[in-house]
């Protein structure tokens, strides 16, 4: 707001600025209009009704894109929730297959139907998860993410060698949903439960602990704050997300097998995350919605599909870390303008 | 059988050894924690079988060129990607993962899969070990093994850049007042790794065909080494080998080869359990994990 | 709120170090020290750089697993940490190298400690306004009030302010025994003057405080005793005068006049 224009010699530089609203905190907003009110909401509301739309008009194929991608957002999220509490995962496949396998484990067994198995194994998901890697709880940066990467795989190979839960070959022919239109709504349902409900414990104090973790953990350790607690704790609930997409998946193909430990299921959330913005946590789902149906155009590609993946993944950490979703907000929320600089 | 098995279990041991000496020396050295080694590992396969059956050139000239090249080429991947984001953990290894990932993939495109991306193998003759026939190519593991152990040690104690790098592996800020060029040793000590991936490949790899998935493997249990024996630690790495080596045998022989995975996340789970920091892992280190 | 918790008598022995070593490979970077701490007193611990000051810090507040020795607060054993579960029974440490969140908002940075269930406890279970408490705090430490440091990235913070944040985030957890690691190193002679209240009216409160500095002037101003450490061994404890008095301490401080 500091414009000197009085002198001759002119120059110019581009300000920054926020829009209207004042931002007394986190949390309270002076509304003071309709239009203020709108401004706030639209963003969120769009998307929403964007993709209830989408998936009601779309055709079939590409609501079945949608469905995907939705499911990758989820996991998308699930790597951020974690990396956002300072443990970076380099092993995603880790929660997807486990949330998988429990879902067509108990369906195939058991014979329970999709309504149970669902939650049974997003809970279980997350338990089995978060006690798989309790002895790595520890350790932090790339220890952590060592061990992430190399679980999901070895998991896969114990299954191969011990042949259970239908070995190589899997377990097929398992219950479906009931109507597709179930699958479109219940993945949006739980996208918009997990990316609203997760957004708003990591604006709580009680995110902003696990933000603490991962700036600096020690500092929360002499706050007398027990940081494998809230380690496990995050940890559960990113894992309990990813296993419910993957349980999610077991019904959608009906099948479920080795494959779900593939790297294909670490890389894209990492890559959505780079894309959209760490941090946000609607930034990687932001990230999935880009990634996901570009790959689905570039399926002609083949096997480069995966180059080009990894190419971007390096060209946004390294090039553009601040990601897509954080662009847009500072868009958004800030305007620029050319102020004349008297010299 | 249990002679054979032993002398197989060192084999498996020293082989990896030389997969995960490279690894842990990148890291020791300037704390990169390279995820694209897999990927160097078999480009530098790769390109010797280039070399011999594209260009033609003799095996030894293909070979130190594959080395060469790799090396290079894990240079500027320090110099125009690790370099940019030094310092964010979690940006370093999602980019070095990344350009592994992308060159692992970009091989797979590219057609190369199949029976006929083989390197010969370097010795034409075969010894018996105490009754046990061993062929010519695991011979050369065991030799070369043994020579990269010994260099790294007479490297590291006795040249000027070997000094350098253990100054550095000690302390960044005090090796920068020591005048030593930290971020040209950092280079070095990236394309010094992947040297040592690529001469392990060239080693190796006669012993089946080059892989895309076997690029997967070796970063997998060069990791699995390095956290059983403490990142950064040379001693710690060749214990560690040599306990998931031989335990791995021993399960392939009296159960079978797909178990091996199953002992080596068992032998990272206990570890991790008894000892967070590794085998041998240093204090240091154990601070940076509390 | 923000008053201290409520402290036993005066002149009782709160924290008592026995016989604490620490080796890193070959350097023993603490030696066999032992002392005590009284209630509401100021115990100074000085020595050269390098002497073990920081490494004892985080042995008495479990970031370091000694290689021997017993630390106790108020009769309960609490060597090796972990130091969550230190901080819990009211021992608060702040960071040489100063630790904040630097992707918070200064206050934010508070906020975290209070939502430690030490605060709720002592607190009777109720929290309160987290925000408010953290803002009354960090003006307590010398933040003007509604000014832009208060909300501002701790990333950008000016490093006087950094100290003040570390001081304020122990002050959270309305501890028994603060420890002070070398509070106030890189501060200007101004900064210093302007904590140095700050730290007597908590000595007024009645909290004991084992205070680590280099700036031997202001330190004899307000301890009760000091501690000297040289090479991890403690060589005096006294005083400040009579400890500055003895030559061990001047061949140590000064490099010269030899050894004892
Ligand atoms: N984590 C560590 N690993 C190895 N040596 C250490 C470590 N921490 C401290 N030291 C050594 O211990 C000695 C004491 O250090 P420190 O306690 O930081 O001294 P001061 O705080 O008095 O300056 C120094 O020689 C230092 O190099
Ligand atoms: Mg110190």
């Amino acid at each position: 707001m500091a414009a000197q224009d009085t002198s001759k010699q002119v120059t110019r530089r581009r300000e920054r600025l926020d829009r209207g609203i004042k931002v007394r905190s986190e949390d309270i907003y002076a509304l003071n209009s309709w239009r203020e009110a709108l401004y706030l909401l639209a963003p969120r509301a769009l998307p929403v009704v964007a993709l209830v739309l989408l998936q009601l008009l779309a055709p079939e194929y590409w609501q079945r894109v949608l469905i995907s991608t939705t499911v990758f957002a989820l996991l998308a999220i699930s790597w951020d929730l974690a990396a956002s509490s300072g443990m970076v995962c380099l092993g995603q496949a880790l929660f997807f297959g486990v949330g998988a396998y429990l879902a067509g484990i108990m369906n195939h067994y058991l014979g329970l139907p999709p309504g149970l198995t669902l939650p049974l194994a997003t809970l279980g998901g997350g338990v089995i998860c978060t006690v798989l890697l309790l002895p790595v709880l520890r350790l932090r940066g790339i220890y952590f993410a060592m061990f992430t990467l190399i679980l999901p795989l070895m998991i896969e190979r114990i299954i191969e060698a011990t042949k259970v839960f239908g070995g190589t070959e899997g377990l097929s022919g398992l219950t479906p949903f009931a109507h597709p239109l179930w699958e479109s709504f219940l993945t949006m349902a739980a996208l918009w439960v997990a990316l609203f409900g997760l957004r708003r414990i990591m604006a709580s104090d009680y995110g902003l602990v696990l933000k603490g973790i991962n700036d600096n953990d020690r500092a929360v350790m002499s706050a007398a704050l027990n940081i494998y607690r809230y380690k496990a704790q995050a940890l559960f609930l990113a894992a309990a997300t990813g296993a419910f997409a993957g349980a999610f998946m077991t019904h959608s193909y009906r099948f479920v097998g080795m494959p779900v430990f593939a790297l294909d299921y670490s890389i894209l959330p990492i890559a959505s995350a780079a894309v959209g913005g760490l941090g946000t946590l609607a930034g990687p789902a932001l990230g999935a919605f880009i990634l996901v149906p570009l790959s689905e155009m570039l399926r002609g590609l083949g096997g480069l599909r995966i180059v080009i993946y990894a190419v971007l993944l390096v060209v946004f950490t390294v090039g553009l870390p601040e990601g897509v979703f954080h662009y847009l907000r500072r868009k958004y929320t800030q305007f620029e303008r050319w102020t004349e600089v008297g010299k | 059988m249990l002679q054979g098995t032993l002398i197989y279990g060192f084999i498996n041991s020293v082989m990896l050894l030389l997969v995960a000496l490279g690894f842990n020396l990148t890291f020791g050295i300037s704390g990169v924690a390279n995820f694209a080694f897999g990927a160097l590992y078999i480009t530098a396969g790769f390109l010797a079988w280039i070399g011999l059956n594209t260009l033609g050139l003799p095996y030894w000239l293909a070979g130190c060129a594959a080395v060469l090249i790799t090396a290079v080429l894990a240079g500027l991947l320090y110099r125009f990607v690790v370099l940019r984001v030094r310092g964010l953990v979690v940006s370093e290894v999602i980019a070095t993962f990344g350009v592994g990932l992308a060159i692992l993939e970009l091989f797979r495109f590219l057609g190369f899969i199949g029976f006929e991306y083989t390197l010969p193998e370097m010795l034409d003759l075969e010894v018996s070990l105490g009754g046990v026939i061993v062929d010519g190519q695991r011979l050369t593991i065991l030799l070369v093994g043994a020579g990269l152990t010994l260099f790294l040690w007479l490297f590291t104690r006795h040249t000027r850049t070997g000094r350098a790098f253990r100054a550095i592996a000690q302390d960044e800020h005090t090796a920068l007042t020591l005048g030593i060029n930290t971020e040209r040793v950092a280079t070095v000590s990236v394309a010094f790794g992947a040297a040592y991936a690529a001469v392990a490949a060239l080693v190796i790899l006669p012993l089946g065909t080059i892989a895309v998935n076997e690029g997967y493997h070796v970063l997998v249990n060069a990791l699995a080494v390095c956290i059983v024996g403490g990142l950064g630690s040379t001693l710690g790495v060749i214990v560690a080998s040599f306990m998931i080596g031989f335990a791995q045998t021993f399960t392939a022989t009296y159960l079978d080869t797909s178990w091996m995975m199953v002992v080596s996340l068992l032998a990272i789970l206990v570890i991790l359990l008894v000892r967070p920091s590794g085998l041998f892992g240093s204090q240091k280190q154990l601070e940076e994990r509390i | 709120m923000t008053e201290p918790a409520p402290q036993p008598p005066r002149d009782e022995i709160i924290l008592a170090v026995e016989g604490l070593s620490k080796r890193f490979g070959g350097v023993t970077a603490v030696d066999d020290v032992s002392f005590n701490v009284k209630q509401g007193e100021l115990l100074g611990v000085i020595g050269p750089n390098g002497s073990g000051k920081t490494t004892l810090v985080n042995l008495i507040t479990g970031f370091l697993q000694p290689s021997t020795g017993r630390v106790s607060l108020k009769g309960q054993d609490i060597t090796g940490g972990p130091p969550y579960r230190t901080a819990e029974l009211g021992l608060a440490r702040t960071f040489q190298m100063v630790k904040p969140f630097y992707q918070l908002p200064a206050f934010k940075n508070v906020v975290v400690a209070l939502f430690s269930p030490r605060v709720k406890r002592l607190a009777g279970g109720a929290y309160g306004d987290r925000d408010a408490v953290a803002k009354d705090l960090l003006e307590e430490v010398g933040f003007e009030r509604d000014s832009w440091v208060i909300n501002k990235q701790a990333s950008v913070l000016p490093h006087g302010y950094l100290k003040r944040l570390e001081l304020a985030r122990c002050l959270a957890l309305r501890p028994e025994v603060l420890v002070l690691d070398e509070l106030f190193s890189g501060l200007s002679l101004a900064e210093v003057a302007s904590l140095v209240p700050v730290i007597e009216k908590l000595m007024v409160q009645g909290m004991t405080i084992i205070m680590v500095e280099h700036r031997l002037k202001e330190l004899f101003r307000i301890a009760d005793r000091v501690l000297v450490l040289n090479f991890g061994q403690k060589i005096a404890e006294g005083v400040p005068a009579e400890v500055m008095a003895q030559p061990k301490v001047r061949g140590a401080y000064l490099g010269s006049e030899s050894e004892d």
